[in-house]
């Protein structure tokens, strides 16, 4: 017999389970469970950019493209890049990748090595702490408060900051908390960067989902900024092209350089029909993302307004898909509040503590769902509310 | 003129006033001002139910018909237009570029009835010049609405 914990690689077995996969089991077993757990789009992807995807398979475009993926695509994101978000790179600055996810993983695999800080501002998207464990990095997590809407300040940065430290990440649009970073935010952190001379991944997966007439801003707009961020984003939540597995890194060409070598060797190049689409996408998309923002803004209004209502309070969002609801009210733990919401209503929400140890006393609700969807949710969560006080 | 209001007016007329206010970010007076400003305007025709009969067993029959009319002088395909559609029968009525002139939806409990209601009452019609009358067989999608089967949710319950 083989003692596979010997064989296995200690970092990967090391690496905590997610929480929420009890959660997840849990609601596959029961019926009727309405979720707010989800979190992609429910939209399809717009049918001009399936149709670009099938034309190009129709056209037999079904081999390997080049490493840093086509060149017309890394043209179209750079444009886009310059047309909504002011930003500049040339198309050799493009790194195209499956999903924003792989983005992560190679901006952390260029960046960080043994012994390397990595400063993690939670609570926040699940994936940045194992990438950076299996980097051989440590993550120092800075515990944001809804208290100043999720946004990392310039103390809190300073603090966490010591002579190992090599990396931010900065997730904004948050999930889970909604939270955005402005560019008066930016501007305060950015001077304490420069100072200690980190370097900065920038998740902006949800960056064109922002609401109240915020835009996103990206942190390598701030004067001093662009050489050091490496910015990660993709199709999946823009476009609702989360099935087909497309993302981009942006950063100064030497990053870029060293992240498509690790690609080269791990992935060889993004799915080739993915990238059609995403050129389409790209050419003619924007209106498909001002409606599904529409769509999502009044989604929003009216479950931040549901959750006030019911009595937990819910600071507003301006950006991502999801609220993120206080739930301390209760008396009951994050996990607590879930699992009794789930059994006693059949209603899923994910416990804040997913997202880190400071999201206790949050869930995350995500409103990728219809109104009617919504509604029946907040109903169910209402009537939760009113048995959990009656029965005190 | 509220162009959000109509567009989610547009989707479900059954949002509450509760709701749209939320969703709009407005009172729910405003709402309630806005619909009668714009009904009074015209803006807001009225507000109706999509059916799918076919799944009942209600006889349904619609078609849509081509005409070809004489203009007049004076007001065009105007008078025939307006005559057409004061029939309960007649669905649609719209005037058309290409090939024919008035495009004419017909409903209906049998072909039969359909049928009889072109021959007797359309075609003969002073100004129409010829018929053709073709039948709906399936209605995939009806008002942005979607008739056939059900697309369900089909995300994984993939929550990160």
């Amino acid at each position: 017999m083989i003692d596979y914990s010997k064989k296995l690689n200690s970092k990967a077995a090391a690496l905590k389970p997610s929480g929420i996969r009890r959660f997840f089991d849990i609601s596959e077993q029961m019926e009727n469970v309405i979720s707010l757990g989800v979190g992609e789009p429910d939209f399809q992807t717009p049918w001009h950019i399936r149709s670009a995807g099938i034309e190009s398979l129709e056209n037999g475009k079904t081999r390997y493209t080049a490493n840093r993926g086509m060149e017309p695509l890394r043209k179209e994101i750079v444009a886009y890049m310059k047309r909504r978000f002011n930003l500049t790179y040339s198309p050799n600055e493009a790194l195209v990748t499956v999903g924003g996810s792989e983005a992560i993983d190679l901006a952390v695999r260029a960046l960080v090595e043994q012994g390397d800080e990595v400063l993690i501002p939670q609570p926040s998207f699940v994936c940045y702490e194992p990438i950076v464990a299996l980097a051989g990095g440590t993550s120092v997590i800075i515990e944001l408060k809804s208290d100043n809407d999720f946004v990392l300040t310039p103390e809190q940065l300073e603090e966490k900051i010591t002579d190992k430290t090599k990396v931010l990440v900065l997730p904004y649009p948050c999930n889970p908390t909604g939270g955005i970073m402005r560019k008066e935010d930016l501007e305060k952190i950015a001077p304490v960067i420069i100072k200690h001379d980190l370097m900065v991944i920038s998740d902006e997966i949800y960056a064109e989902l922002t609401y109240s007439g915020e835009r996103h801003i990206s942190i390598a707009e701030i004067d001093g900024m662009w050489e050091r961020t490496v910015i990660v984003s993709g199709f999946s939540k823009t476009y609702s092209m989360t099935g087909w597995r497309l993302g981009y890194a942006l950063a100064p060409d030497p990053i870029t350089a060293l992240m498509t070598k690790i690609h080269q060797f791990a992935i060889m190049s993004a799915p080739t029909t993915s990238q059609y689409a995403a050129i389409e996408a790209l050419k003619n998309g924007d209106d498909d993302i001002k409606k599904m923002v529409d769509e999502y803004d009044t989604r929003r209004r009216l479950v931040v307004d549901g959750f006030n209502k019911i009595g937990l309070t819910c600071f507003e969002p301006l950006g991502a898909f999801y609220v993120f609801p206080c739930i301390k009210s209760t008396g009951l733990t994050s996990e607590e509040f879930c699992e009794k919401l789930l059994y006693s209503k059949k209603v899923a929400m994910v416990p804040g503590t997913a997202f880190g140890d400071c999201g206790e006393g949050f869930v995350r609700v995500s409103y990728c769902y219809s109104v009617e969807h919504l509604k029946e949710a907040l109903n169910r969560t209402g009537e939760f509310i009113k048995e959990l006080k009656g029965s005190e | 003129m509220n162009k959000k209001l109509l567009k989610l007016l547009e989707k479900n007329a059954r949002y509450t006033t509760t709701d749209l206010a939320t969703m709009l970010g407005i009172t729910e007076d405003e709402v309630r001002a806005q619909i009668e400003e714009m009904k009074k305007e015209g803006l807001i025709r009225g507000f109706k139910t999509v059916v799918d009969w076919e799944r009942l067993d209600s006889a349904y029959v619609s078609a849509l018909i081509e005409l070809n009319v004489t203009p007049l002088p004076d007001s065009g395909f105007e008078e025939a237009a307006k005559k057409i559609m004061k029939y309960d029968e007649v669905e649609t009525v719209y005037l058309m570029s290409g090939g024919y002139d008035l495009c004419v939806i017909v409903k209906g409990k049998t072909f039969q009835e359909v049928a009889m209601f072109v021959g007797k009452v359309l075609a003969p019609m002073k100004g129409v010049i010829s018929t053709a009358t073709h039948f709906v067989l399936r209605r995939y999608k009806e008002l942005d609405i979607v008739l056939c089967g059900d697309e369900g949710d089909d995300r994984g319950n993939f929550w990160l």
